[in-house]
């Protein structure tokens, strides 16, 4: 019998660099197969291929049975390969129902130009009942949360008639409560005889919904085995190579005096009135849900976006802050949430997002760029934070996520700051390129910098910070040591209204 | 590493150059190849490269500049109207036009970054704004009768043999590049076209970059007007329309992105030169000035088509 995918022996190469090398491998309808690997191991190169999107230099895809080479990701559709991208490819301006038509939009009968609204609204809303997502067919994309769009690609991925769905990083940009649901469909889809394959960094997830576990390392298909014959240990070894002796590193600094103090901050509808102080080598974690207004706490102390009122204090002397200008003069930096849309310049070379922040004091004189200078300072950071590009000239859009997260950090730490403002450091990037920002966190905080961290993991928080401040509907509904951690206290206080603790 | 063949590719605007070259050497080697005419067809580049120039910068920060043509008339206007009255110092049309060059930059800076108004639409009213104008202070028709030093300016050619009006080009173009590449300026000009968002929250000052960019483009397209107002020894309130496009053209020709955040300034110069070249050597073929705008039209497309399929194949 055939089986509904098989990869065989497909290799890739770019100049220079074997992205894939002789993978092959074959999964079942009704299974979900996790696709494992660290950002540039090949992962998402394999999936364009499926996908037609890139073409492999050897090797073959069959498809129940039959050969196929797909040269386009319509080609690839047609014969029911869905792909769910990270960044959701939604009209936002359209409804629901033109979402789930797009491209197959059902005509007027008589009038072949005209779209038939009514009929597809019809259609989209039964397919979503049938899948129970309680959406109407004729709200505005625009409306929707970022899990409802979600929901809404795997409706139009069924309503296809999809065979193999594949999911890239589906839960990187929705709760856990959101995450649920989407699981649930999930659940659905496997029974309904549908292959997905599912791109996750998240282990939690991996253990809980993967029947199979492919795992790619540098191009190499390194294991392929049933979950249950997987333990953590066993996946990330098989994934970075090595072993990994604690996900979150041991810590050895010791807070010192208070460095930076916040008082009475309030900007925007999301941020009311938020008060914190962090010392000298201290990891002081933020959590709450999404929507809590830490990211907009930290926006506004930067100057990025206004304050209505609040003061700060640096070691006791009051600073003024009206735009980022002023907040990396007094020393403050800040890797924002999402580094595409606010902390890279993608179509700019690594070296010139480096240097963005330092040029004017640290690589030029007299407003002339010092070349040479420019360039030592690159290589030393490519170095330093282990980023891997074959050079500083390199776009930062063809890094992987985990290396254009360390050109962010690199770009920051290049300024010397002493007050660090993480924003979801880790999203999206594999455990080895976790673990080493934990660690260059660690050696931050022994240099008597004062650490922020906001993180929407809390196994994260719990284990980088020294002190948990969480956050609610725009106050800070409580403080907890590193002691008092634990989830359910966390939850407590994430959910906690107006100021007041809720014991 | 291969990087050699890369930067090659990158390049595909210089091929179709030397082709273009190439080619009219061949089927006109008497009248195209002479020097005289070579010097001429950097000439004829002059006023489309120093306007292009400018519109490089806005045009990489992520804006445009329709008025670019309407301030090359006003400030041609303007330092005519000044070079009218007998004895006064020629340094002030100078200042005058480059004056008039850089108060429409504020106004479309301004517009542009601290209004929010779209570039395109705050140019567009600032085309028809400084247009008219131009025809109000020059009463509809061009100022004539300016003092003889004016024509000093850019009227004449150095030994009789090359023509200031290239100098200027090839100064105003080798400035733009040391500013673009080798300066703290240049490389945020480059940011904010890039991403503005991360630009701001890495502390650059977006909107006052961009206000000194569109100023930067109106004192190139003053420097345009008045090098066009003393070679032709007179101020006319119609030059110059559609001139923002030429240079627009150029730019994008040169390789520069219209969405911002990257191109090189020999792009842009290879851009002007090839647009004179075009219409160069279709003069010198006897084509008709109409259809050398359908075979110029399809030379523009036909090139960006070529650098942007190099520059695929090679990422």
């Amino acid at each position: 019998m055939s089986h509904l995918l098989e990869m065989r022996n497909i290799s890739k190469d770019y100049p220079g660099v074997k992205v894939l090398d002789d993978i092959s491998f074959s999964a079942e309808g009704g299974e979900v197969l996790a696709l494992m690997g660290e950002n540039g191991a090949g992962k998402s190169t394999l999936m364009k291929i499926l996908m037609g999107i890139a073409q492999a230099d050897r090797g073959e895809i069959f498809l129940e049975g039959n050969k196929e080479q797909f040269q386009s990701p319509k080609a690839a559709m047609d014969k029911g390969i869905v792909m769910i991208h990270q960044e959701l490819n939604v009209l936002l301006d359209m409804e629901v129902s033109e979402n789930i038509f797009l491209g197959r939009e059902i005509k007027k009968k008589g009038i072949p130009a005209r779209v038939d609204m009514d009929e597809q609204r019809k259609q989209a809303q039964a397919f979503l009942d049938s899948v129970g997502i309680k959406i109407d067919a004729k709200d505005l994309m625009r409306n929707l949360s970022v899990a409802q769009m979600q929901l809404i690609e795997i409706v139009k991925a069924i309503s296809v008639h999809a065979k193999v769905i594949i999911m890239d990083e589906p839960t990187s940009a929705i709760t856990e409560a959101e995450a649920t649901i989407l699981f649930e469909q999930i659940e659905k889809l496997k029974k309904a005889g549908v292959l997905i394959i599912y791109i996750s960094h998240k282990m939690d997830e991996i253990f809980k919904i993967s029947d199979k576990i492919a795992v790619l390392r540098d191009g190499h298909l390194i294991r392929v085995d049933e979950t249950k014959n997987f333990t953590e240990e066993d996946l990330i070894r098989a994934m970075v190579g090595r072993e990994l002796q604690d996900v979150y590193p041991k810590k050895t600094n010791h807070p010192g005096k208070v460095l930076f103090e916040v008082e009475n901050l309030a900007s925007g509808k999301y941020v009311k009135d938020v008060s914190f102080q962090i010392r000298e080598g201290e990891v002081v974690g933020f959590a709450g849900l999404v929507g809590s207004g830490r990211s907009e706490t930290m926006e506004a102390l930067f100057g990025v976006s206004p304050r209505e009122k609040g003061k700060l204090r640096i070691n006791g002397a009051e600073i003024e802050i009206h735009n980022p200008k002023d907040a990396i003069r007094h020393k403050i930096a800040f890797a924002t949430e999402d580094r595409k849309r606010s902390g890279l310049n993608l179509i700019g070379s690594i070296k010139e997002n480096v240097t963005m922040v330092s040029l004017a004091e640290k690589i030029s004189k007299h407003g002339i760029i010092q070349d040479k200078k420019e360039g030592e300072v690159t290589e030393e950071y490519i170095k330093k934070l282990r980023i891997k590009t074959p050079n500083g000239d390199e776009f930062v859009g063809n890094l992987s996520g985990g290396n254009q997260q360390k050109v962010v950090l690199a770009k920051w730490l290049l300024g010397e700051p002493e007050i660090l403002i993480f924003d979801e450091p880790t999203r999206g990037i594999d455990v080895g390129a976790k673990h080493e920002i934990y660690e260059l966190i660690n050696v931050l905080s022994e240099q008597k910098k004062a650490i922020i961290v906001i993180s929407s993991e809390m196994p994260e928080l719990m284990g980088i910070c020294d002190r948990l401040y969480v956050m609610s509907e725009g106050y800070i509904t409580g403080e907890l040591n590193k002691d008092e951690f634990n989830q359910e206290a966390i939850m407590r206080l994430a959910s906690a209204r107006k100021g007041g603790m809720t014991q | 590493m291969n990087r050699k063949k890369i930067n090659f590719k990158n390049y595909g605007i210089f091929v179709v150059f030397i082709v273009l070259v190439i080619i009219l050497m061949i089927l006109s080697p008497n009248a195209f190849a002479k020097p005289r005419n070579l010097i001429n067809v950097v000439k004829q580049a002059s006023i489309n490269g120093v306007l292009a120039c400018g519109m490089m910068f806005v045009i990489i920060a992520g804006g445009i500049d329709l008025s670019a043509g309407s301030v090359v008339a006003l400030s041609g206007v303007v330092a005519a109207y000044l070079a009218q009255m007998q004895g006064i110092p020629i340094i002030l049309p100078i200042l005058g036009a480059l004056g008039t060059g850089a108060l429409i930059g504020l106004i479309n800076g301004f517009g542009a970054a601290y209004a929010e108004l779209p570039p395109f639409i705050i140019t567009l009213a600032t085309m028809s704004i400084v247009r008219g104008a131009a025809l109000i202070l020059s009463g509809g028709s061009p100022v004539f009768g300016l003092q003889e030093q004016f024509e000093g300016i850019a009227g004449i050619s150095i030994a009789n043999v090359i023509p200031i009006l290239v100098l200027y080009f090839l100064l105003i173009a080798v400035f733009s590049g040391f500013i673009l590449n080798k300066t703290v300026f240049g490389r945020h000009v480059y940011a904010i076209g890039g991403n503005s968002i991360t630009a701001k929250v890495s502390g650059i000052n977006v909107k006052s970059m961009l206000l000194r960019v569109y100023i930067i483009c109106g004192v190139f397209s003053g420097i345009a007007g008045l090098l066009i107002a003393s070679r032709t020894m007179q101020g006319s309130p119609t030059v110059g329309v559609g001139y923002e496009m030429d240079a627009i053209a150029a730019v994008v020709i040169g390789g520069v992105s219209m969405s911002g955040g990257s191109g090189k300034w020999y792009g842009t110069i290879i851009g002007a030169l090839l647009l004179a070249l075009i219409s160069n050597g279709l003069d010198i073929l006897g084509v008709s000035s109409n259809f050398q705008q359908i075979i110029k039209g399809i030379i523009i497309a036909v090139a960006v088509y070529l650098d942007l399929r190099g520059k695929k194949t090679s990422a």
